[in-house]
């Protein structure tokens, strides 16, 4: 019997198990996923998930479509031969498959710094949650070392809890790199209103304590004391186990606007470790982190492998997503759409405040490619659709 | 087909306007219309076409709280 293998029991795993199972294939489909848990939703976890949202209430509900699916949960893939079109389980095991699906994600960067290993946290899955929302209680100090978006959050839920909140990084402004300094500075001054304190321009270079963290020495010299402290500093994709097929892995798995790997209708690619041109920008392969690209992803390759599965031709519309992401920070809602990054170069106002309610665009070339407002909601419509017209190249 | 929306989960972020537009919208605040047509924390829709399945079910995976559930 044919069978499809989707690595990667996550959000994507789970849309795209979907979508295959849509076309109409009726061989077997197996997920296999290193976590424990069946997929859930995991933008909650450095926002209200460290509050008190109980972990079950994360979960997806299993689509009909993807009632059949076999769930081989807590067993991770270590190796693939696309050509053999076998897959290697971390127990020893051979699947053999005749569609693959990669949606294996990312795992969070850890700093290489010489200290004690307990007390030092990271923030990608529901286990990394519920071990960091024990030590987040009222009064302890909490260093966070990255001030991206999940440094934020993660500040600003744990401000909540009145919670001491250091947060380190080696930019000059928090989230300088995804949305540049004008509206980094902003969301700075909310934070420090809401006491939050900041190291900026400087690194952690030595954990202190012995059995357990006490604190971080900074490059300038500082010394910071800390019962708890987060990594945020990014996320490497998960293709360890594809090497040795001649991919492209430099970021991500690259893969075509129909999310197949080069030459092969037998393997797609989706979710935050896919590298793929989106059409309504340009035709360059880029990894994008968006909640919703992952969903957008997921049913596309899926479709194209469930297509190719059953021998009918692949979609022929071009795929031109548009991308979206948001932000809760206290009582601020940040949303975004389009391409943020591909203008960051010049970037402007468009309407309101960066102390109060604000749309800020990101340009190229002259052309609106993304827009970051905070509050607005009543122009969300407005600016997407914008997006959508004004993106695309001419 | 009927849609149930959560609104005590739903947080206005739109999403399944883009995917469903016949079905939900943003009233002039940009909050999800339907709360005016209810008193309490559930919309329940009246039968609605099969012709929109598709569109409800990708409003229900676009969500960002999963609030939308479609009822057969």
């Amino acid at each position: 019997m044919e069978r499809c293998v989707v690595v990667g029991a996550s959000m994507a795993g789970l849309r795209a198990a979907e979508a295959v199972r849509k076309t109409g294939f009726g061989g077997e489909v197996v997920v296999i996923g290193d976590e424990p848990h069946m997929p859930y939703n995991r933008p909650p976890l450095s926002k209200e998930a460290l509050l008190g949202t109980a972990p079950a209430d994360l979960a997806f509900r299993v689509p009909r479509a993807a009632q059949d699916v076999t769930w081989r949960l807590g067993e991770r893939a270590t190796g693939a031969d696309l050509d053999a079109r076998t897959l290697t389980l971390a127990g020893g095991e051979t699947l053999e498959w005749s569609g693959l699906v990669v949606a294996t994600g990312l795992t969070p960067r850890r700093l290489s710094l010489p200290g004690p290993a307990a007390g030092r946290h990271v923030i990608r899955t529901l286990d990394d949650v519920v071990a960091l929302r024990k030590e987040l209680i009222a009064g302890a100090r909490l260093v966070i070392v990255g001030a991206g978006f999940i440094g934020c959050e993660v500040a600003a839920a744990a401000r909540v809890a009145d919670v001491e909140v250091d947060v380190v990084a080696p930019e000059q402004v928090p989230v300088e790199r995804p949305l540049r300094a004008e509206l980094g500075r902003a969301l700075q001054r909310r934070h420090e209103a809401h006491g939050v304190r900041f190291h900026l321009g400087t690194v952690p270079v030595a954990y202190l304590g012995t059995s357990r963290v006490t604190g971080l020495r900074l490059s300038d010299g500082t010394e910071l004391a800390a019962d708890v402290v987060l990594e945020a500093v990014g996320c490497v994709p998960n293709t360890g186990w594809l090497e040795g097929n001649g991919l492209d892995l430099g970021d991500g798995v690259q893969c075509d606007n129909l999310l197949r790997v080069e030459g092969r209708p037998d393997v797609v690619v989706c979710g935050d470790v896919a590298s793929f041109p989106n059409l309504l920008f340009d035709d360059v392969p880029r990894r994008v982190e968006h909640w919703t690209m992952v969903t957008d992803t997921a049913k596309r390759a899926g479709a194209t492998l469930g297509r190719h599965l059953v021998g009918e031709p692949a979609d022929p519309a071009p795929f031109a997503p548009i991308p979206s992401f948001w932000s809760d920070q206290y009582d601020l809602r940040l949303q975004s759409f389009g391409a943020v990054g591909l203008g960051a170069d010049d970037v402007r106002v468009l309407e309101g405040d960066l102390d109060a309610d604000v749309a800020v665009g990101y340009h190229r070339e002259g052309r609106l490619v993304g827009v970051v407002l905070i509050g607005l909601p009543q122009r969300y419509q407005h600016y997407r659709a914008l997006i959508a017209g004004s993106a695309a190249r001419s | 087909m009927r849609i149930t929306v959560d609104l005590a989960k739903c947080q206005d972020h739109g999403q399944c306007v883009y995917s469903a537009p016949t079905v939900f919208a943003l009233d002039a605040e940009g909050k999800l219309a339907f709360r005016t047509a209810t008193d309490g924390d559930r919309y329940r829709s009246e039968d609605l076409d099969e012709s929109l399945r598709d569109d409800v079910e990708e409003a229900a995976d676009a969500c960002p709280l999963q609030a939308i559930m479609v009822e057969d």
